[in-house]
């Protein structure tokens, strides 16, 4: 019993909200490293990109609530999801269209293009406060928990209850889907497998037919489409707050290269390095040994790594170690 | 050799729109917000000189002005404030001797394993080993030491106090301090290319302000450190000099504008009197043959290594010379606001907007950083009225009863952040070399 309760301690404080959190990660990681791995350059915007969907998506949900539709016990926000895909993905290839292409067809060095994108950050982050204004939104309009600590307990007699929110299962349902669909699409269809071999060796694959501008287009396609969801599940599980997704930028960034930056599997596994690390390392384990072990021999202060004020600092100090012993990433992705 | 100032009059247009400029919003708002936009604009064009000598000379991509602005702020803490004498009697005392051991021992372990360990398992078992020793020591010396400094006198000092120096002293020793951090983040860091540089320094600059925020005992962290002492003189006791009296009468001036126009008058010659020192010492540096080679190097990196330039050593060189500038330049801005406010350090007004500066005036000129660096943060100041405006004329078939455009005003303020992307998209698109072009060199 004891051990189990310690278990579930585990659940309900890391493994569920590291799995959001790590998600929500991995899906920002996953479009930086596509936009790095076509376009060659780090794209600071990505942040912004993913406030932009959040934006949209909470605006057209105060559309459709005005129209009095709901799908309760789901949030609306999952209606209105495909279309502010549809706005972020014009959104993104408008960008290109006018802030990227002109250095890509000039071949500037990709410096130039990462402050293009600061550039493009700073404009979005206008836009977005003069369109939403600064303050924080709940999006989350369903229902709240799907089983809540005190119900769990009730169930089960454990001293320690699990909580699952909606916001997070969804979270977590969603993000499995997107990335079964971006796999699919890489490794499957024509349009993938051109994206994979421009990104590889881009003379080699302009020489056999590819078109450039059609591989573009897509990435951004995916780009736009991978941060909408991630911008949207972000503010559906916390709240929807523009500020902080700025500083989400550096954690993607984290999770991106310390998967390798340029492998979207590593991508995956870099934004859930960063999540459960976060977690664990500023999680108190004293209640936790005090289920495995006599009280006796329980030392005394608190069982914590770093206090939780370090908890967003945890990945910058990731991110700083991986780039200097291992700028290559878990998976071998490529080196700037 | 051309080396003046004044003798480069090709320059002297801008800076005359420049003053132009100031001169239009001291007559139409007023004197006091002109001379506090320019002394903001002579630290952002220091800033920028320091960004400029690093990106525009040598090629090194730093985003990490914002820590090293901050550690240039906490410098100014730390020499003008008062001592806090309760706690140098024996907390803060012991952390410093461990502090100092730790650093001492750490380097003395590592030339040992050089000598002594081969094998890579005893070296990690060791490093295990000392990490967990360490982790002891915080426990049960730290803590207890940083709990004493931070419950003495929580609500007015809770920290280890300053050394209770003239806070001008603290400029050149910030620019030290900040020369030492470079040294170590460019000796980690440098090796790194581009976007990895400019990834890795942005964090290592969000780190350096995780930990200013969150460690109350060496500069009360969140909760501010407030009045810190000034160069020159009060407000107050201008207001009971008898000659300002006088003077306040024959320009029909009351006292108390006439009063805060001197302080700012004085904080603006002391900033004029420091950029011009960086400036000219910088544009010695850049004319003679080391300028050349920092060329060379940024030009092309393989050759200039060919030709027997050790990469290595100068983009450290710079790097530290560069971040110093900024360090000077963070403490001036503490003593200029008097208060030393962590919570205020974010990435978008330190280290892009200070970017924005560098790019659209100029890189590689070191005219163009300040001139970029006035145009700038005067846009940045005025940008609000200019949205205003921009609103007014979007909507203007609309009512003044409108929601929308009643709407649309009241988030005018985040419209500076707004045009200030679309100058910098503009800029790197139409001219790229910003307002004032490197010089051409033979």
């Amino acid at each position: 019993m004891e051990i189990i309760n310690a278990f579930a301690l585990i659940i309900n404080y890391i493994i569920i909200p590291g799995l959001t959190y790590g998600c929500q990660l991995a899906l920002g990681a996953l479009g930086v490293t596509i936009i790095y791995t076509v376009l060659r350059f780090s794209n600071f915007a990505h942040g912004e990109l993913m406030s932009f969907g959040a934006m949209t998506s909470i605006l057209i949900t105060w559309i459709i609530s005005y129209f009095g539709i709901s799908i309760f016990p789901l949030p609306t926000v999952i209606l209105a999801l495909p279309i502010s895909i549809l706005i972020t993905i014009s959104y993104c290839l408008l960008i290109d269209k006018y802030c990227f292409k002109y250095h890509r067809k000039k071949n500037s060095k990709n410096v130039i293009s990462l402050i293009v994108s600061i550039g493009v950050m700073f404009f979005t982050s206008g836009l977005i406060r003069v369109l939403i204004g600064p303050n924080d939104r709940t999006i989350n309009d369903g229902e709240r928990f799907i089983i809540s600590a005190r119900k769990f307990k009730e169930i089960t007699g454990l001293t320690e209850g699990i909580s699952l929110k909606l916001s997070q299962s969804i979270t977590i349902i969603v993000s499995i889907i997107a990335v079964v669909l971006l796999f699919w699409f890489l490794n499957k269809t024509k349009t993938g497998k051109s994206m994979r071999a421009y990104s590889d060796n881009k003379d080699l694959a302009l020489l056999s037919g590819i078109k450039t501008e059609n591989v573009i287009f897509y990435t951004w396609l995916i780009t736009g489409t991978l941060a909408c969801i991630a911008g949207t599940l972000y503010g559906l599980d916390k709240s929807y707050k523009p500020f902080t997704y700025l500083q989400l930028v550096l954690p993607i960034f984290a999770a991106a290269i310390v998967g390798g930056i340029g492998n979207p599997v590593g991508a995956i596994i870099g934004g859930f390095v960063i999540s459960f690390s976060e977690l664990l390392i500023t999680f108190s384990y004293n209640k936790f040994l005090s289920y495995l072990i006599p009280i006796n021999f329980l030392p005394e202060g608190s069982l914590q790594l770093l206090s939780t004020d370090y908890k967003i600092a945890i990945s910058f100090i990731i991110l700083v170690l991986v780039l200097i012993l291992r700028p290559t990433g878990i998976y071998k992705g490529k080196l700037l | 050799m051309k080396t003046d100032f004044f003798s480069e009059k090709k320059y002297i247009n801008a800076y005359l729109v420049c003053a132009f400029l100031f001169l239009l919003v001291g007559l139409f708002q007023s004197w006091n917000v002109a001379f506090s936009i320019l002394n903001l604009c002579l630290i952002s064009a220091i800033m920028s000189i320091g960004i400029n000598i690093q990106w525009g000379n040598s090629g090194i991509v730093n985003f990490g002005v914002m820590g090293f602005a901050a550690i240039g702020g906490l410098c100014g803490v730390l020499i003008s404030m008062p001592p806090t004498l309760e706690v140098w009697k024996d907390g803060t005392a012991v952390i410093l001797i461990i502090l100092f051991s730790f650093l001492v021992s750490g380097i003395l372990i590592k030339k040992f394993w050089k000598i002594f360990v081969h094998n890579k398992y005893i070296k990690i078992l060791l490093s295990i080993i000392i990490i967990l020793f360490s982790l002891y020591l915080i426990k049960s010396i730290f803590i207890p030491s940083i709990n004493f400094i931070e419950n003495t006198n929580s609500v007015k000092t809770g920290y280890i106090g300053g050394l209770n120096l003239p806070i001008i002293l603290s400029w050149p020793i910030a620019g030290l301090f900040c020369g030492v951090i470079a040294f170590l983040i460019g000796k980690i860091a440098l090796g790194l290319r581009s976007d990895y540089l400019a990834i890795a320094t942005l964090g290592i600059s969000e780190i350096i302000i995780y930990i200013i925020k969150n460690e109350e005992w060496l500069a009360r962290g969140v909760k501010n450190v407030n009045g810190l002492p000034r160069p020159v003189p009060y407000e107050i006791d201008l207001q009971k000099n008898e000659f300002i009296q006088i003077l306040s009468n024959t320009l029909n001036l009351s006292v108390i504008e006439l009063s805060s126009l001197i302080v700012k008058g004085l904080y603006s010659i002391l900033f004029i009197l420091v950029l011009l020192i960086i400036f000219f010492l910088l544009q010695k540096a850049i004319k003679s043959p080391w300028g050349r080679m920092m060329r060379a190097l940024r030009d092309n990196e393989i050759s200039a290594e060919a030709m027997g330039i050790n990469v290595k050593k100068r983009h450290l060189q710079v790097f530290i010379i560069g971040s110093a500038i900024i360090g000077i330049s963070g403490a001036m801005l503490t003593t200029l606001d008097g208060q030393f406010t962590p919570s205020s350090y974010q990435p978008l007004r330190y280290t892009f907007l200070i970017w924005i500066m560098v790019i659209i005036g100029g890189s590689g000129n070191n005219h163009g950083a300040i001139i970029g660096g006035f145009a700038i943060w005067f846009f940045w100041i005025q940008a609000e009225p200019i949205g205003i405006f921009l609103i007014e004329l979007i909507t203007i078939f609309l009512s003044d009863q409108n929601e929308m455009k009643s709407y649309l005003l009241n988030h005018a303020a985040y419209m500076r952040l707004l045009l200030m992307g679309l100058v910098l998209i503009l800029a790197l698109r139409f001219f790229p070399k910003g307002i004032i072009e490197e010089e051409k060199r033979l």
